[in-house]
């Protein structure tokens, strides 16, 4: 079977659509939380579609365009003590930080290597024995289970060259900061599939409870959206405020337990994590178990790592975006000042970020292509 | 970031297994699978690692969901 081709059938593309362009006075405001969302929206044009009978919000889920530029700046520091390599995913090191970001670093000659695999990391470390590898960890809980994996791997290979400065983040805290902050209308969830397939279903129940919000967790298929939207129409239909699934064929109602196992083994929650654009936001992220510091960069490097907060360029409006007040075009600097090539704010570097989203995809007439 | 890939099994290695990407080959970790995976079935790749079972039959529900709906409409709007 072939689950790309089928799930985007446009003559099934039709006919749900008509089930959902349903007569009605406003339309209704879904926010789709996940960046891969935003590109599935923005790619096949479903938010032109649906004009007038959806209106998508773009939420936070993009784990480089949350990360505020005091951490860039951490792994900058990082990068430039000698006998120490850098590794991180590919986005983050386009990324600016307070003065350049990690691909900068890497023209002046810092050692930072892009790992499309966290186990990656292990091959560097075992390549370069005399060398510290720092992997700096992004990422949300899709992501997570594959540092824990690789700590793991530390653990019981005694392997004492890899440090981890970890990143990860969780969806359901900024969901609940925004929504609570009262300033964006939402009155659905599209919740993130790959996500829920290691945390299950039952992480998103006190959001909706607490704001009687729908919230259908979806797969990344056109027609995934779709039939997600008619299962949040349903639920208005018959009065009902559930969480439910439609990516069943990833998604199951518990999530991944082995996943979940090995995260809360090596990691724990931070207190706070502070995001960009939305701030300090208790327990969103997560940290190296006390029992296991002789592996966090953090604790290691302590002096050396800067604390001082750092705010965005006043022009970047990324955390009015990623808060979902904003649209990408709602900014004076995109696809002017700020494109994909060089980017002022991470929206517009991460594959993932909303505004990349609208430049690759969006017809805008005042820029070009 | 989050981005997961169905890909299938061709060849099992311990916690390593090779897998057909719409024809390029892989070699992924199997230690995140939560259930013992064997050769010809369905996973999702993110990053390097399987990361679930992809279930056949609830992908064709979903289709089948889908084509009912195409065809309830068009009854509707004959």
């Amino acid at each position: 079977m072939d689950f790309l081709r089928e799930f985007r059938d446009s003559s099934t593309v039709k006919g749900i659509l008509k089930e959902i362009e349903k007569p009605s006075d406003t339309p209704l405001n879904i926010m789709e939380i996940c960046g891969s969302h935003t590109h599935t929206i923005m790619r096949f044009g479903l938010d032109e579609l649906l004009r007038g009978h959806i209106n998508f919000i773009h939420g936070p889920g993009c784990p480089v365009c949350v990360m505020p530029k005091e951490r860039i700046d951490h792994a900058i520091v990082l990068s430039r003590q000698e006998d120490i390599i850098l590794a991180t995913v590919g986005d983050m090191i386009r990324v600016p930080g307070s003065k350049g970001s990690l691909i900068t670093e890497r023209v002046k000659g810092g050692d930072i290597r892009i790992v499309y695999s966290p186990m990656d990391v292990l091959y560097i470390a075992r390549d370069n024995p005399d060398k510290i590898v720092v992997y700096f960890a992004i990422g949300f809980e899709t992501t997570t289970p594959a540092t824990a994996v690789v700590m793991e791997g530390c653990i019981r290979e005694e392997i004492k060259n890899i440090l981890f400065h970890v990143n990860h983040v969780l969806v359901p805290p900024p969901i609940d900061a925004i929504m609570a902050s009262g300033d964006v209308v939402i009155d659905a969830f599209i919740a993130p599939g790959h996500v829920s397939v290691i945390t299950g279903a039952g992480v998103y129940r006190p959001i909706v409870e607490k704001y009687r919000t729908p919230m259908v967790i979806c797969g990344f298929e056109p027609l995934d959206v779709l039939l997600g939207i008619w299962m949040i129409l349903r639920q208005f239909r018959e009065q009902r405020c559930e969480v439910e699934i439609q990516y069943k064929r990833a998604v199951r109602p518990e999530g991944n337990l082995k996943a979940q196992g090995l995260i809360n083994r090596y990691l724990q929650l931070r207190e706070s994590f502070r995001w960009r654009g939305i701030g300090d936001i208790p327990l969103s992220g997560m940290k190296i178990k006390d029992e296991f510091a002789h592996l966090d960069a953090e604790v290691i490097f302590k002096d050396l790592l800067p604390c001082e907060l750092i705010d965005d360029h006043r022009l970047c409006k990324c955390g009015e975006i990623l808060k979902g007040r904003l649209k990408p075009i709602d900014c004076s600097v995109f696809g002017t000042a700020c494109t994909p090539q060089n980017p002022m704010g991470a929206c517009m570097v991460s594959a993932e970020g909303a505004c990349q989203a609208y430049y690759k995809y969006k017809q805008l007439p005042n820029y070009e292509h | 970031m989050c981005i997961a890939v169905p890909s299938k099994i061709i060849e099992i290695n311990n916690s390593l297994a090779t897998v057909d990407v719409y024809g390029a080959r892989k070699e992924i970790s199997l230690l995140l699978l939560p259930e013992e995976a064997k050769i010809g079935d369905y996973v999702l790749v993110h990053a390097g690692f399987a990361i679930q079972k992809v279930d056949e039959a609830a992908a064709r529900d979903a289709l089948n969901l889908l084509q009912e709906l195409s065809e309830k409409m068009e009854e509707v709007n004959g």
